[in-house]
């Protein structure tokens, strides 16, 4: 490493150093930011939920969208895996149901950038550990 | 290579190591490769997070998930559960003291929600070993603003406006001090960074230091472009080893990147900092015996004036701030001087860390906003007095301080309304006392600290000091008289105006602040041979009731000293003049016949 010889080399320093910190940075305040839950038990990560976190927290730093991905047990609708649940800032939490990568960028594209509602949306029926413990 | 999705920050501090943290992280470690999860997970190691009681902590990002008391063979679990499946492992989250139940994330915590994390805003957060998380959470960028940008008195001007006062214990105007220090003409010129910290069962400090030794270092060299000194020296006691090793990590690091050393960001602004040792004498933490302890010379005070900013450190100017001082000043450069203005109240600004220890729920380190009452402090964050008991006094200003009581805890907590409830801010230690403590004995435990810990130079101190603890003995032994509680207040305003440093005038507090409030007491103590709260055993008289007892003899067997007599089927006796008072015959006593007055 060599010096830090201007307050520009600095900067450039910490955009590259970024993203060491940036996930707790973000997780500081999630509620002003896109929360996106990826249900993680057996069968889904069976079903692809693992490459779907993947994708969609990948994406979401890409495309420049301020949102935290937090993972959660099995949200009960198996025959729809991979799900998650988006939550925009201000609104109420909505379910999705088979989200592979395409149906994710449809999600991040039309859902979390417009708020246009997009297929597969499942109607909410479970309280979650969050709910329950606090 | 993608990003991390979750990361496991696991305390690194000096209360969690003590129970096996690293063992924790290596277990964590193992467990994540084993899942084949290593570019999908990563374990890091933190500064602590103020919770050191229920240590080692482990928080998981983002979710914000806190588990507390995690052993090393918790691992397992948290990776096959959580890391892998994203189920929380319930029996390992922290329980809320007031419901009792269990909650989910740090953010839903009584303890974190009414903080704001200024001087530890990285505590807990960013690896203190890696200088690349310092920066990429703003490190650096305040001293390269000030020294590319600024001018010394621009800056300056800066610190005066934000209203930060000193965290060492005098809350002395930090810009004010630097102004005094730049003005002085020399050739050399000393920042000194005091990291003593002597006030029993504080350790702000020590936390800061292990959590982010990179803002003190910053802050430091932003103090000596602004008071024109190129020497920096941080005296910190030989008791704090790993705040010691990160420090020199860190100071490492930062010359390795050029924040410390010759031409600092391409300028002619050169500056470097060493560190000196000191053997953990409370009053080493005054700041001219810290700089006669730095000469090599022995760590008495000497009278102010000359101020260390006009005569300090081998005779030259020297500008001595606290850790905690330092850790502000490169946010309020970051985030401008209204913005730190406006937190706080109107001659005390920012924040303050304490070290919340006794008798509360949760014990550990908090940093809350000027202006915050006791009540919110002890009953919201520090969730309530233990067992349920009732809360009876709180001790601010470590052994400087006073004990504050019921009526003071809705006082907004300042410096000045500190002094005025007559207790004092000090560094930041609060112990909370409950029903059970008795407030005698309160005042002789800071007063056996004081004795022990007064350097002897001056009279008042070494004689006076002495005199005190003897009264109070006498009065916890039940050989008080009318006249001591008269000998306290007279001995004990002598003591605080004749002292030469603030060590000796501050000692007496303790004891005229708890006659102030608990006069009843001493009263208790000294007319009627009685401890109140059952603390001071020389006071303490066990009786046999004649009506329970049934002459089983355990009780006299039970007895180290024979102390008991007493047939088979007759009534016992205690001979209170062989009594050692070590409670053995009540404890094996069934019938209740043994009891204490
Ligand atoms: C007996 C005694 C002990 C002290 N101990 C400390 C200490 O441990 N740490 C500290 O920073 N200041 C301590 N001080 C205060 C220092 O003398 C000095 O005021 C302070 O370091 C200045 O820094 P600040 O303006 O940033 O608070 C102590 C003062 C006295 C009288
Ligand atoms: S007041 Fe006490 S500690 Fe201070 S110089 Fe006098 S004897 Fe030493
Ligand atoms: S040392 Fe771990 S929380 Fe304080």
């Amino acid at each position: 490493m060599g010096k830090v010889k201007t307050l520009d080399d600095l900067r450039k320093l910490k955009d590259e150093l970024k993203s060491k910190t940036s996930l707790r940075d973000k997780s500081e305040h999630p509620e002003s930011m896109v929360q996106i839950k990826v249900a993680m038990a057996t069968c889904c990560i069976a079903s692809g939920s693992r490459e779907t976190i993947n994708y969609l927290a990948d994406e979401l730093e890409k495309r420049n969208i301020e949102a935290v991905v937090t993972q959660t047990g099995c949200m009960g609708y198996c025959y729809a895996e991979p799900t998650i649940e988006v939550t925009l800032p201000g609104k109420e939490p909505i379910i999705f149901g088979y989200v592979d990568e395409k149906k994710a960028d449809e999600i991040i594209e039309k859902y979390i950038r417009n708020g246009e509602l997009v297929e597969g949306i499942i109607p909410m029926n479970y309280k979650n550990i969050e709910d329950t413990t606090k | 290579m993608s990003e991390y999705k979750i990361h496991a920050l696991v305390c690194g501090g000096t209360g969690c190591r003590a129970s096996e943290s690293d063992k924790v992280i290596e277990n964590l470690q193992t467990e994540i490769q084993k899942q084949g999860l290593s570019d999908f997970a990563q374990v890091i190691k933190t500064g602590c997070f103020g919770f050191c009681e229920k240590g080692p902590i482990v928080k998981l990002i983002p979710d914000n998930t806190f588990y507390t008391q995690v052993k090393p063979g918790d691992a397992r679990e948290i990776v096959e559960e959580h890391i892998v499946k994203g189920r929380k492992v319930e029996r390992l989250l922290y329980t809320a003291p007031d419901s009792d139940e269990k909650v989910s994330d740090s953010k839903s915590m009584n303890f974190y929600k009414k903080q704001i994390r200024i001087a530890l805003r990285n505590c807990g957060i960013i690896n203190p070993e890696d200088i690349g998380e310092y920066i990429a959470r703003d490190g650096y960028e305040a001293l390269g603003k000030v020294i590319t940008s600024m001018t010394p008195e621009g800056a300056i001007k800066l610190i005066k406006d934000s209203g930060l006062r000193g965290r060492g214990g005098g809350g002395f105007p930090t810009g004010l001090k630097w102004e005094l220090t730049r003005k002085v003409e020399s050739d050399v010129k000393y920042v000194v960074c005091n990291a003593d910290e002597g006030d029993p069962g504080a350790f702000m400090d020590r936390s800061i230091l292990e959590g982010d030794p990179h803002t003190v270092l910053e802050a430091m060299a932003i103090n000596g472009y602004c008071t024109g000194a190129s020497h920096g020296l941080i005296y910190i006691r030989a008791e704090y080893p790993l705040a010691i090793e990160r420090l020199k990590i860190a100071i490492k690091q930062a010359r390795e990147f050029g924040f410390l050393g010759d031409n600092i960001f391409g300028t002619d602004f050169c500056f470097d900092v060493e560190m000196r040792y000191g053997a953990g004498a409370f009053v080493c933490g005054e700041e001219t015996a810290l700089i006669h302890s730095m000469e090599g010379n022995r760590g008495e005070p000497t009278l102010k004036p000359p101020f260390p900013s006009v005569e300090g450190y081998l005779k030259k100017p020297t500008n001595v701030n606290n850790v905690e001082t330092y850790a502000n000043i490169p946010v309020i450069i970051n985030k401008g001087a209204e913005w730190f203005a406006a937190i706080g109240t109107e001659k005390s600004k920012g924040t303050k860390v304490f070290a919340l220890a006794g008798k509360v729920n949760n014990v550990g380190l908090i940093e809350v906003p000027m202006g915050i009452t006791l009540r919110e402090v002890i009953f919201e964050i520090g969730g309530g007095i233990k067992e349920g008991k009732k809360f009876k006094a709180v001790q601010t200003g470590g052994p400087s301080g006073g004990c504050l009581v019921e009526k003071d805890l809705d006082t907004p907590i300042d410096y000045d309304n500190l002094i005025a409830a007559g207790s004092m801010m000090g560094s930041g230690g609060m112990i909370i006392m409950d029903e059970d403590d008795c407030m005698v004995d309160v005042a002789k435990y800071f007063l056996d600290f004081t004795v022990e810990e007064s350097c002897g130079k001056c009279a008042p101190c070494r004689i006076g000091n002495k005199r005190l603890y003897e009264l109070l003995d006498k009065i916890t032994k039940g050989n008080g008289e009318q006249a001591d509680i008269d000998r306290l207040i007279n001995l004990g305003n002598v003591i605080k105006d004749t002292s030469l440093c603030g060590l000796g005038q501050s000692s007496p507090n303790p004891v005229l602040s708890t006659i102030r409030n608990f006069g009843h007491e001493y009263e208790a103590h000294i007319f009627d041979k009685k401890c109140p709260s059952g603390v001071c055993k020389a006071l303490m008289i066990y009786e046999i009731v004649e009506e329970n007892c049934v002459g089983c003899t355990a009780c006299a067997r039970a007895c180290p000293v024979g102390a008991i007599t007493g047939e088979r089927k007759e009534v016992h006796k205690i001979d209170p003049t062989l009594c050692i008072k070590c409670g053995a015959c009540e404890d094996r006593c069934k019938f209740n016949a043994v009891i204490v007055k």
